[in-house]
């Protein structure tokens, strides 16, 4: 078997053993959380019988480690499990799966991602790419500036200048980003636009340093000189020379970016009214639902893990030594 | 069009000047000032003329090399002077104008072929760059032609070899396909830059012989720059030796040989005379007994290895890189416990690993490195650094440390005021003497040599023979001598250890191995070394083709 396929399928079964122990983490850490659902289902003045019951309905009187089992062998046929909240003591049942819950928000979630990431990405490898080239230039000290001005700023600030400016002072863009399962997809960029310049503007300065200062690291390497002496153009040097050697420590950073884009972008949801899975999340913890809060971890770590293992695999093939061994 | 009309045409009679470089100077950046690396030197090249760059390092032959192609490395600058590439002022063209003709007209082959060719690539693909990248040729034209080179240069498989990646050939292969690569565009001037100073020398003579004949065969134009004599004296028409950063004196390669002008020539040439009369030693001080050894317990790397080293005298051990010679000292002083067989010292053994030895056994064997600058603590001082064995083996009292101190100083031949600098503060030559110093503040029996000299210029060398020879002498020392370079044999050893591939070939005295009968690959080894004679290489191809 080729060493790439073999160190592939090494890091996936790595991939799914963190997954492993990430829902154990998961599972155990959601158990110490203080407080009683039933109680706070119930209020305090429910009686002891009526909670006891409540936890019996709701498989809470079992020992840990079943639950644990039952509840990740469902969660691996993609079944959550059922929201707790909804549940009517009085015996209405409105609960509804988790699954359900989740996906829409999962889906408003990713095409947010996504959009950022489509402008994003090519737009700080860009950046990088010319700022390496000009390095020290005036474009590469203003271009650096403004970045780190970007990054140094809080995401909700930059997110109410662009409300400010975009959507108050000059209406182009709506400042709520309502969506729905409903909404069309132009009609949905466009109502998305501004949360996406705002998470754009938080992620390009860390890809853009990163590949700027990855290209830099190998401009000093003695085959860059070589090519310089070949007479090849400076474009070329960095696009054909260095940018090759550099992929691996790029797709780190746009993998953790990415997954930032997945999982770390409440406060952003929140300021324009989002419907994403952050938000979902946050509101599950404080109504103490665990079902929800547990699916979203899990679809967070498995996020993390599935892209860092994506920047793994670009690092293994854009290294001829692996990839053309001896 | 012009120049490629010349090119392609008249490649102009051998007569012609092709570079001109007059009254250089070039300034480097170094502790927040400019300092002078290269002060005025002329320089002229004709076309077809092959010039031998010699010096020392820091003599700025480098430097001055590349800037025969109107280039400087970051951190340096032209400052004035004037160069003229058949017409071209490359020291006023802007960057645009200097691209075209590197590559295309100039081409460099530098020092480290493994650093220098990209990792990303294929071979081909970055041999034919420059020419198609100066529509010099269509692609699938220089590919051939690269192929035909590869041949040229006897390179295994040349059809194929073009498509590995730089990590897949070996070091002196790589040093061939850089070759082909700046022949590609048949270019007016190739600057070789240290070609073969990373190669071993059995790999150096193919190098060598393969780049002799294709700058013969196209009639190219070479600066050869080396910091090796024998080397200069079998490429070179003509030889310049620069020391820092001023021209010594300028000859015809055989006139340089035999009647160089001025003391410093000669004192380069002197070093190859160094000869240490052999004595034989009955006394033997370390035994190496059948001794197999592996790293990480899977690949052998030492195959039932006998050695003996008698008392007082210097054992050399040659051999090329990978044959061993670093692990048989990892074996001795027990940094690599060996897999089989055993250390005898003074007729006992020694424990096989470093941590079941005592204090006594490590003070008797001690070690010097190839390079000094890792083998000292940046942080200590020179004082510091000696003063750590005396404490650790002698357990001496700071007074009785600040004596001794003294007197290792005056063994090692520098000045007390030495002691208070770090090494950083030192030239190459000083640090391995301190590292000479700290060797003997242990009082050692045995001192392993691990390529102490490798990394220094000639005359630093000599000096460090000469000072080794003298402490020999004085306290009686025995060396283990770990080297590939047959000068610094001659010069100190009294027996020879000859190891290809993990095993020991033969061992005798001095005069036994340097003289006939060889087995094959002792033979190999020392008719690959270079001699002085500037035909040397052309009576060795040709025997060794008959």
């Amino acid at each position: 078997m080729h060493p790439v396929i073999s160190t592939v399928i090494q890091r996936l079964a790595l991939g799914v053993m963190t997954l492993f122990f990430v829902s154990l983490i998961i599972f155990s850490s959601i158990e110490l959380l203080p407080g009683d659902f039933g109680e706070a289902v119930l209020g305090q003045a429910a009686t002891e019988e009526t909670k006891a019951a409540f936890r019996k309905e709701l498989g809470l009187d079992e020992p840990a480690y079943v639950r644990y089992i039952s509840w990740a062998g469902s969660a691996l046929t993609g079944d959550f499990g059922t929201s707790f909240s909804g549940r009517n003591a009085s015996g209405v049942d409105r609960s509804r799966p988790v699954v359900e819950l989740v996906a829409p928000r999962l889906w408003n979630t990713l095409f947010l991602a996504g959009m950022t990431a489509i402008i994003a990405v090519p737009l700080s490898m860009f950046l990088g790419i010319t700022t390496a080239l000009y390095r020290n230039s005036i474009y590469d000290r203003v271009m650096n500036a403004t970045t780190l001005t970007t990054i140094s700023t809080p995401d909700f600030f930059v997110a109410y200048l662009l409300i400010l400016f975009l959507a108050s002072l000059n209406p182009i863009f709506p400042s709520l980003a309502n969506v729905s399962d409903g909404t069309e997809f132009w009609d949905r960029v466009y109502r998305s636009t501004l949360p996406a310049m705002t998470l754009t503007l938080v992620i390009v300065a860390y890809m853009m340093r990163m590949t700027r200062a990855a290209i830099i690291n190998l401009l000093a390497s003695p085959y860059i000189e070589m090519a310089r002496l070949k007479g090849v153009s400076k474009m070329q040097v960095i696009l054909k020379h260095a940018l090759p050697n550099a992929w691996a420590p790029i797709a780190t950073v746009i993998a953790f970016n990415l997954a930032y884009l997945v999982v770390g972008v409440v406060v952003v949801e929140v300021v324009f009214v989002y419907p994403g899975i952050g938000q979902l999340m946050v509101d599950a913890v404080t109504s103490r639902d665990i079902p929800v809060v547990q699916a979203c971890a899990l679809i967070f770590a498995a996020t993390y893990i599935l892209l860092n293992l994506t920047a793994d695999i670009v690092g293994i093939v854009t290294n001829p030594r692996l990839l053309h061994p001896r | 069009m012009s120049t490629k009309n010349k090119k392609s045409g008249a490649k102009g009679t051998k007569g012609d000047i092709l570079l001109e470089m007059k009254d250089i100077v070039i300034d480097g950046y170094s502790d927040e000032r400019w300092h002078e690396i290269v002060k005025g030197v002329d320089l002229t090249l004709r076309r077809g003329e092959v010039m031998g760059l010699i010096g020392e390092s820091g003599a700025g032959k480098s430097t001055l090399g590349l800037a025969a192609m109107g280039f400087v490395k970051p951190g340096c600058r032209l400052t004035s002077g004037s160069i003229d590439f058949d017409g071209v002022d490359l020291m006023n063209a802007p960057e645009s104008k200097k691209r075209q003709l590197w590559g295309s007209r100039i081409a460099y082959v530098a020092q480290s072929a493994a650093a220098s060719f990209n990792p990303a690539h294929r071979l081909i693909e970055q041999t034919v760059e420059s020419a198609v990248g100066h529509a010099v040729r269509e692609e699938s034209e220089a590919k051939v032609d690269a192929r035909e080179l590869y041949a040229s240069l006897q390179l295994p498989d040349p059809d194929n070899i073009g498509d590995r990646y730089p990590h897949q050939v070996s070091g002196g292969q790589l040093q061939r396909v850089m070759t082909a690569m700046a022949m590609s565009p048949r270019p007016d001037l190739i600057i070789f830059d240290e070609p073969t100073t990373a190669l071993d020398v059995t790999t150096q003579v193919e190098v060598l012989v393969a780049m002799r004949e294709i700058v013969e065969r196209f009639n190219t134009a070479a600066i050869y720059i080396t910091h090796d004599l024998a080397v200069v004296a079998q490429m070179a028409d003509f030889i310049k030796v620069l020391r820092y950063g001023e021209e010594v004196e300028e000859a015809e390669t055989r006139k340089m040989l035999t009647e160089p002008k001025m003391p410093y020539t000669k004192s380069l040439w002197s070093v190859r005379a160094l000869e240490k009369p052999e004595v034989k030693g009955d006394d033997i001080v370390i035994s190496i007994k059948g001794v197999d050894a592996a790293y990480g317990g899977a690949v052998k790397v030492l195959h039932d290895v006998n050695i003996d080293v008698p008392r007082g005298s210097t054992v050399a051990v040659v051999g090329e890189s990978g044959s061993g010679k670093s692990t048989t000292a990892r074996v001795i002083t027990g940094l690599l416990p060996p897999v089989k067989g055993e250390v005898l010292f003074n007729g006992e053994a020694l424990p096989n690993a470093l941590k079941d030895r005592n204090k006594d056994q490590l003070r008797r064997i001690q070690m010097i490195y190839q390079s000094a600058d890792t083998a000292m603590n940046p942080r200590q001082t020179v004082a510091e650094i000696i003063s750590r064995p005396l404490q650790f083996y002698h357990d001496m009292s700071s007074k009785q440390r600040e004596a001794r101190l003294v007197e290792l100083m005056k063994m090692i031949e520098l000045d007390e005021t030495f002691l208070d600098r770090l090494p950083n503060e030192l030239s190459g030559g000083q640090k391995q003497r301190i590292c000479i110093a700290r060797a003997l503040a242990a009082d050692p029996d045995v001192i392993i040599c691990d390529e102490v000299t490798s990394a220094l210029d000639q005359i630093v060398q000599e000096g460090i023979l000469k000072l080794l020879l003298r402490l020999q002498k004085e306290f009686n020392i025995t060396y283990l001598f770990i080297t590939h370079d047959i000068a610094v044999v001659t010069a100190i050893s009294d027996e020879i250890v000859v190891m290809f591939q993990g095993e020991v070939v033969e061992q005798g005295l001095k005069s036994e191995i340097l003289s006939p009968p060889y087995p094959d690959y002792t033979q190999l080894l020392l008719s690959s070394v270079p001699e002085m004679d500037p035909d040397w290489l052309t009576q060795l191809t040709d025997a060794r083709s008959a």
